[in-house]
């Protein structure tokens, strides 16, 4: 059956939707752990600034209020309704991008995503007390991972699966990009005070924040440098949260994608431009080139790249 | 437990199950009352977990519910159900040669059977569709004719839904509740399946296809208004079933001289379009020049023989209300027989005698809306105050020709079950009929829809009624 371009385009924000309600539950799971910890006790406003920032929300989130406090910047990503990106507006979206393309899903897909839906719309109808906040965040990631286990589990490997795909990664590198680049100063060679605390409490919140602080540690038993961060987080082929892996698999999809294409198809060229740029490369390279300039030209070119796509297969006409 | 002014359809006169219902009623003497509540508290999370919802315009907060669900089932007998069929399938040939008529020679209305003013004014007639030849000769593709029952053999058609009949995705999803539910039951019963409603569907339409269709497999595609309305489900439910493409307007456009769809390759043609919007919606071009929505030129194509829509613009001349009065002798007139199903009594408010009798009695008497549906803008004369009689009274008298008026039918109860046990509650009944050049496919029993407030007789989901699985027993 021929995909229409409105459900490729409702499979690529469906998925986009909920890889955003998850990546904002951990941002907001490290913000609270930096709070409760007290390890960047001057900078607790600073810390919640940034993440405001990072969830690419600031001019709303400041067109509502004037200090970065955190039960305004937590009730703002949890659940309010001017806030298009926060978790509830996103699950919305989410279930209600799923329901227009409902014929394209399994149904164990559309359950899931159904459930999540029924279940944070409850859990977040009322502002969340500090009590009650872990239990929530989990609760969106434990949803988001039912979806996505229904999706690996039951969806064919076709067309239906490659924009779901597409849309998560498209997200999801937009995210550890942004991430990256509202505390790269914190990663600069310059910035290294070896063995400060500061530094370290830092460092550990980018590892947190793409829930890496694990598999980081595995990987760099010895060393935790701002340079092997930087590296794992961008360059890594088996972090399913770096740049590299996120372009890869994008590639890979829209290559899929490509075989049946009539013509030439400038979002796989450009995405495999963008994947060339990040495969073997040094992070020195990176370095010298600018932190700063190389994630800025990330972050748009990923937006290229999601425009691109959407030209590519029609999405809207 | 009948109060013996309606009919039950469970229990007889003294009391005792009436033969459909003999094993059932057997069944049930020996089930625990609060397990089957239990059950019936977990088919509602089931409804709600898959999703089987349906949109309440103007409700923002609570804007998707559910239709309640009973868990008692409504039982036919097969003999009774012969002869709904063959009734059903008398009604249905009729309208269809009905539409050719009144679109063509309108012999009808040279032969004096119908009144001219009926069509002339009526804006369920659509001027574009005089002469147009629908592929295969086929108007209404999908019927869904509402029964109701007022006796052991007094079975009467309140509406022909021939236009967009909605709910058979109910009566699969009951059908399948039931099944999982209580599995036992249909070991012991012998009850007609309706599962294969979706194929009958799809082998209907592609039936149905256009003189332009070139071979191989038609393409089919469902058109909905979009996730808003409050169908969607249903829209969704039935693309998925049979295997064909949801599409909303925005997803078509005339290519050379075909609908065709955009898909994330360019544009494909569709064959037949099962449209789940109103005629007004359907071609900006030729219908309704203010509206947005639609496809402009679509009327085009389809006058040209491009694509097949189903049902075809304009059957909604023959489910009218202001005709509905005269079904009984558009039967005999194009079939040469005798209706089977009964028509209600209807006086036409138009006419000054009927007004006169309907204002006089007018708190024993249903009045409805020409041009109404839901179970809007109607009057349960019976159940209503003396405030809303006479609000009534005014509306009828400032446009008598918008209104019908028919007796207070005694519907028949089926029981639901209730926190106190069975209780007979009014039903009535919708079986869903597929129309093709070749054949005409009737589901065994239908949707059963059924007013939960205890003595209302309004069935409709948006009125507070609910449904239950429906169930024709085999020889």
């Amino acid at each position: 059956m021929a995909m229409l371009g409105r459900t490729a385009g409702g499979l690529f924000w469906m998925f986009r939707y909920l890889e955003r309600s998850e990546n904002t539950a951990r941002l907001l799971d490290t913000g609270f752990r930096i709070a409760l910890t007290g390890s960047g006790s001057d900078h607790a406003e600073s810390e919640w600034e940034s993440i405001v920032t990072t969830a690419g929300v600031r001019e709303l989130y400041l067109q509502k209020f004037d200090t970065f406090d955190q039960a305004h910047v937590i009730n703002f990503l949890l659940r309010d309704r001017d806030n298009p990106s926060s978790i509830l507006n996103s699950i919305e979206m989410a279930r209600q991008n799923a329901r227009m393309v409902r014929t394209a899903l399994s149904s164990e897909v559309w359950e899931a995503t159904n459930e999540t839906w029924m279940t944070l719309k409850t859990a977040l109808a009322r502002q969340v007390s500090v009590k009650n906040l872990a239990d929530v965040l989990t609760m969106v990631r434990q949803q988001s991972s039912l979806v996505r286990g229904a999706l690996h589990g039951t969806m064919l490997r076709n067309e239906i699966f490659d924009f779901s795909r597409i849309g998560t990664f498209i997200e999801r590198a937009d995210n550890t990009a942004r991430i990256l680049d509202v505390k790269y100063y914190v990663l600069l060679p310059s910035a290294v005070r070896v063995g400060s605390s500061m530094d370290n409490a830092q460092w550990e919140t980018i590892l947190r924040s793409v829930s890496a602080f694990r598999s980081f540690r595995w990987l760099n038993e010895e060393e935790t440098s701002p340079r092997a961060i930087a590296a794992f987080l961008i360059l890594d082929k088996r972090m399913p949260r770096s740049l590299a892996f996120c372009f890869s698999k994008i590639s890979g999809n829209l290559a899929y994608l490509a075989e049946k294409h009539p013509g030439s198809l400038p979002s796989l060229e450009l995405a495999q431009e963008i994947h060339a740029r990040l495969k073997d490369r040094d992070i020195d390279a990176i370095f010298d080139e600018g932190l700063h300039e190389f994630l800025e030209r990330a972050i748009s070119a990923s937006a290229r790249l999601a425009s691109t796509i959407q030209d590519d297969f029609r999405f809207y006409g | 437990m009948t109060d013996g002014r309606f009919f039950d359809e469970m229990s007889g006169p003294g009391g005792a199950a009436r033969a459909p219902y003999q094993a059932y009623s057997e069944w049930f003497s020996g089930e625990d009352p609060k397990a089957l509540l239990k059950k019936s508290a977990e088919a509602e999370t089931f409804f709600r977990r898959i999703g089987i919802t349906f949109n309440v315009y103007g409700q923002t907060e609570a804007d998707e519910r559910l239709i309640p669900f009973d868990i008692v089932p409504r039982i036919i007998s097969a003999a009774e159900w012969r002869v709904l069929e063959r009734g059903i399938e008398q009604r249905v040939r009729a309208i269809n040669a009905f539409l050719g008529d009144i679109y063509h020679r309108q012999e009808i209305l040279k032969s004096g059977r119908l009144p001219e003013h009926i069509i002339a004014g009526n804006e369920a007639f659509l001027p574009q569709m005089v002469g147009v030849a629908p592929p295969g000769g086929v108007y209404t593709h999908i019927v869904g004719t509402d029964l109701v029952r007022t006796g052991e053999n007094e079975f009467y058609v309140l509406e022909d839904n021939a236009r967009t009949p909605s709910g058979v995705s109910y009566m699969l999803e009951n059908r399948e509740t039931m099944l999982q539910m209580f599995p036992e039951l249909f070991t012991r019963m012998r009850v007609k399946p309706v599962s294969s409603y979706p194929h009958e569907l799809r082998r209907s339409l592609s039936e149905s296809a256009p003189p332009a269709f070139t071979g191989g497999k038609p393409c089919l595609a469902v058109l909905t208004p979009g996730i808003h309305n409050s169908a969607y489900f249903e829209h969704s439910f039935l693309a998925d079933q049979m295997g064909a493409e949801l599409v909303e307007a925005s997803d078509l456009r005339i290519v050379d001289g075909r609908v065709a769809m955009r898909t994330i390759r360019g544009y494909k043609p569709i064959d037949v379009l099962y449209r789940r919007v109103d005629d007004a919606y359907l071609d900006p071009l030729n219908f309704n020049p203010e509206s947005l929505l639609g496809v402009p030129g679509i009327m085009d194509v389809y006058r040209a023989g491009g694509i097949t829509i189903a049902n075809a613009p304009g059957t909604g001349i023959a489910d009218d209300k202001a005709l509905y009065s005269y079904m009984p002798d558009i039967v005999e007139f194009y079939t040469g027989e005798k209706a089977i199903l009964q028509n209600v009594p209807t006086w036409r408010c138009s006419e000054e005698d009927s007004l006169k009798y309907v204002l006089d009695n007018l708190a024993d008497l249903v009045v409805k809306e020409v041009h109404g549906s839901g179970g809007y803008g109607m009057l349960v004369g019976p159940a209503a105050s003396k405030k809303e009689l006479s609000d009534f009274e005014a509306k009828l008298r400032a446009r008598p020709g918008n209104y019908i008026a028919q007796p207070t039918l005694a519907l028949s109860t089926v029981p639901i079950m209730t926190q106190k046990g069975l209780a007979p509650r009014h039903v009535d009944l919708r079986p869903f009929v597929l129309v093709s050049p070749k054949s005409i496919y009737i589901t065994a029993g239908g949707l059963t829809r059924v007013a939960l407030k205890e003595g209302s007789l309004v069935v409709n989901s948006s009125q507070g009624g609910g449904t239950k699985d429906t169930w024709v027993l085999g020889d």
